[in-house]
């Protein structure tokens, strides 16, 4: 009975104190951004270098610049595990602490922030990912999705399979297979492939692998049935090593199968050894860690002790993912400090920030990134800003990029984003905003 | 002293026949009832609205669907999920369809299509008992969750596959869609839950639920005696789908705005069954405190070494929290395998002596 009586006092306990116990941490006169990130899970693997990444450049602001404008930098950060209703749970708990912009980190979650976004004055900085449509700036002025979308992206990858075939029109008759988690985040890019199927004339075959995405023998078989000349595959987490160790073992061509962005991390080719050699992935920043940023992090975030992850896996291709979406948040929030003249600039005027971002060369210069990543000039029309890709392959060591930048097809983007987001936005019931009366 | 029924007495069968025969019983709910219309509206932050007690609600929903098959008339089903995902789409198709159809209407259609395709699913049921039904329901749940992501009919043909809660609005309050005050949304699911709970209560009290008991108990018994297997557990499933669908109608519609097939995967359909498990087989009152239990104790175990001034990464948080949580699970199914409402049962035994127990 003893026993009883101990469970039911410490079960009446855990009941009632549990919400109550929100930590109070974050709070105070820093800049606060919460960060979700997934840590555990089947995503752990594609979710722990980008959370590094992130803290790590924070950390270093803190470190070498004091913060952002002399404001030091506070985050915390919620484990997801990518799941949706973890995600909506822990935005629900962080935006009370005076957050200033959300980076959802999965397409699931950012679908569940973007309605949000406008009632809680929160931007929704969806870097690369996210709903392609909302990179019409007059529909969604909340969300941002620079530097390029999926479907500039798609048709990026698309150009480079032009160009490795020796021009565009000789991908008619080409079969292509998309292999894709089959989620809103993996269909995201199947419209902009379709059409571009239509217009160059090639095959197009769309294959759909379900969550998590530990089991592709049958998708496999599918692609040594039909033998594609190019595939390109929309994986996230545990999906992509299956699938690239699925590749070596049926023998494809390595150096015809590309990855998207979230699909050629160092933790996705190592498992396939040598198979994996060749294996292509796209991107939108240098890897490796030859940049003064890597250099300022290893000095005075690894060297004090205060490093988040293994010295060692700086430079992973995610890796540097984080950094380039925390530099671009930090430097969103400066403009918005430089544009408002407060040192705590509110939900809006980090918004504003947004909108008015421009990284220049110069600018990435002095951040210590000159050839990291590409300029970026964000305007109330154009969220997303159509940058330019660039193609890694793995030498089985380490990725190197094998391409030039790689322009998206704007002329077959851009039309198809502007009435995504006519149907998107009136989903939601908003209106288009006028740019010509934004200052 | 306090909950002493001497001097009760019972002049009419209806008083004998009642939901709560005690009154102290009575006032207890009346103010409860009270208390959950009134104070988290007006005192409870949109964290707490958000994301404990609409989710509270709209899972004690399921667990209550799930209690009436699993725990009254002892069909083991793993499909939960599924006939969720059922209520949500069909909801979602018809509202966009007939935009001026009251939501409160669009979820009982939700509820009844669910309870169709419950149906359909139900009739291997007469054949098959205990772990094969198990298995026949658990196709249900993949083949369910593949033909909506496979057909896009159902999501209006969304290049992301992701149905998203239109704004709708009940005698002119926005109670769906991004610009709904959570207090409205948790109003809502309060009132479907009550009134679905009261439904629920008095359908186990009667006919029906005597002949689910008498199925679950020993169902050639319960043929001999006249009672027909094939009606009596195709009514259990198709009430059953009705509450699941119009949960899962709640779960996109007042809870998380938007959502993609993921939402309703396996996972949810084990989370309904532990709420019904630890909660208790054959309680209502259990698929609510299952549907608290499930729904808090993950919060308190993330939220603990906050409170007590700890800092650990997330990662290794997460990775204990579920540890606890499985261990907790085991130990409560050793030490009261009954569930949670029969600790409260318990508990009003003692408080009827109180204090002078003999």
């Amino acid at each position: 009975m003893t026993a009883q009586k101990l469970f039911i006092a410490a079960l009446t306990l855990a009941l009632g104190a549990g919400p109550l116990a929100l930590g109070a941490s974050g709070q105070g006169r820093d800049i606060f951004i919460p960060l979700l990130v997934y840590r555990t899970g089947p995503y752990a693997p594609s979710g722990i270098p980008i959370a590094n990444g992130f803290v790590d450049y924070f950390t270093l602001l803190n470190e070498r610049d004091g913060g952002i404008g002399g404001v030091k930098v506070a985050w915390e950060e919620c484990e997801t595990q990518y799941d949706t209703k973890q995600g909506v749970e822990c935005y629900e708990r962080l935006k009370g602490k005076g957050a200033l912009v959300v980076n959802p980190y999965s397409t699931g979650i950012t679908y569940q922030l973007i309605p949000k976004a406008p009632v809680d004055r929160i931007p929704v900085f969806s870097m690369g990912y996210g709903m392609s449509a909302s990179s019409d700036g007059r529909w969604f002025p909340w969300v941002f999705n620079f530097p390029t979308n999926y479907w500039s992206q798609a048709s990026a990858v698309v150009r480079y399979m032009g160009q490795q075939e020796g021009g565009l029109d000789r991908l008619k008759g080409k079969k292509i297979a998309h292999i894709f988690h089959n989620s809103p985040y993996g269909k995201e890019a199947n419209p902009t492939l379709e059409a571009l199927a239509k217009q160059y004339a090639f095959e197009l075959t769309l294959l759909a692998v379900d969550h998590p995405g530990q089991e592709q023998k049958a998708t496999w078989l599918q692609v040594r049935r039909l033998n594609p000349d190019w595939i390109f595959m929309s994986g996230w987490g545990v999906m992509n090593q299956v699938a690239v160790r699925e590749a070596a073992a049926i023998g494809y061509k390595m150096d015809r199968f590309i990855g998207n962005w979230w699909s050629a991390n160092d933790a996705d080719v190592i498992p396939a050894g040598d198979g994996a050699r060749g294996y292509k992935g796209a991107t939108f920043h240098a890897p490796g860690t030859a940049f003064k940023v890597h250099q300022d992090i290893a000095a005075l975030v690894y060297d004090k002790g205060k490093g988040a992850g293994k010295k060692e896996a700086m430079g992973e291709a995610l890796y540097n993912r984080g950094i380039v979406n925390a530099m671009f948040t930090a430097e969103a929030i400066r403009t918005a400090m430089a544009r408002s003249g407060s040192k705590a600039p509110t939900g809006e005027q980090v918004r504003a920030g947004f909108e008015n971002l421009s990284i220049t060369d110069k600018r990435l210069e002095e951040l210590g990134m000159k050839g990291f990543t590409h300029a970026v000039k964000v305007t109330c029309e154009d969220h997303e800003g159509s940058g330019p890709i660039l193609i890694q392959q793995w030498d089985g060591k380490k990725w190197q990029v094998v391409s030039e930048w790689i322009a998206p097809m704007r002329d077959v983007v851009r039309p198809r984003i502007e009435a995504a987001a006519v149907e998107e936005g009136k989903k939601l019931g908003y209106t288009m905003r006028d740019c010509a009366k934004e200052k | 002293v306090i909950y002493r029924e001497a001097g009760q007495f019972k002049t009419s069968y209806a008083a004998d026949a009642a939901i709560f025969p005690i009154a102290q019983d009575r006032w207890f709910l009346a103010l409860g009832a009270l208390a959950a219309v009134l104070v988290p509206p007006l005192a409870a932050s949109e964290y707490w609205l958000q994301a404990i007690l609409i989710p509270f609600l709209v899972y004690a929903l399921a667990a209550l669907g799930l209690n009436i098959l699993t725990g009254y008339a002892g069909l083991l089903s793993l499909g939960t999920g599924g006939f969720m995902a059922v209520g949500a789409y069909a909801a979602f198709k018809l509202t966009t369809a007939f935009p001026q159809l009251n939501i409160l209407i669009v979820f009982a259609l939700a509820g009844t299509v669910a309870a169709g395709v419950g149906l359909a699913f139900g009739i291997p049921s007469l054949r098959i008992k205990g772990f094969y039904l198990a298995v026949a329901t658990l196709a249900a749940q993949f083949f369910l969750i593949w033909l909506f992501n496979k057909v896009p009919w159902f999501t209006n043909y969304a290049s992301s596959g992701t149905i998203t809660a239109p704004s709708r609005s009940v005698l002119g309050t926005m109670v769906t869609g991004p610009a709904a005050a959570p207090a409205a949304r948790y109003l809502v699911a309060l009132g479907v839950v009550a009134l679905l709970a009261l439904v629920a209560k008095n359908l186990v009290r009667g006919r029906v639920g005597r002949a689910w008991m008498a199925i679950r108990d020993r169902d050639i018994a319960a043929e001999i005696i006249g009672i027909r297997p094939l009606r009596t557990k195709l009514l259990a499933f198709g009430i059953s789908s009705f509450y699941c669908g119009v949960a899962g109608a709640e779960l996109v519609f007042l809870y998380l705005g938007s959502a993609e097939t993921l939402a309703f995967d396996i996972n949810l359909s084990f989370l309904v069954l532990f709420m019904v498990i630890l909660g208790g087989l054959g309680s209502i009152l259990g698929s609510f405190l299952g549907a608290a239990f499930i729904v808090l104790v993950p919060i308190f175990l993330t939220n603990a070494p906050h409170l007590v001034g700890l800092s650990l990464p997330v990662g290794l948080l997460k990775q204990i929290e579920l540890m606890i949580f499985g261990a907790l699970i085991i130990v409560f199914l050793i030490v009261e395998p009954h569930g949670l409402a029969r600790l409260w049962h318990l508990a009003k035994e003692k408080l009827r002596l109180w204090p002078f127990p003999y």
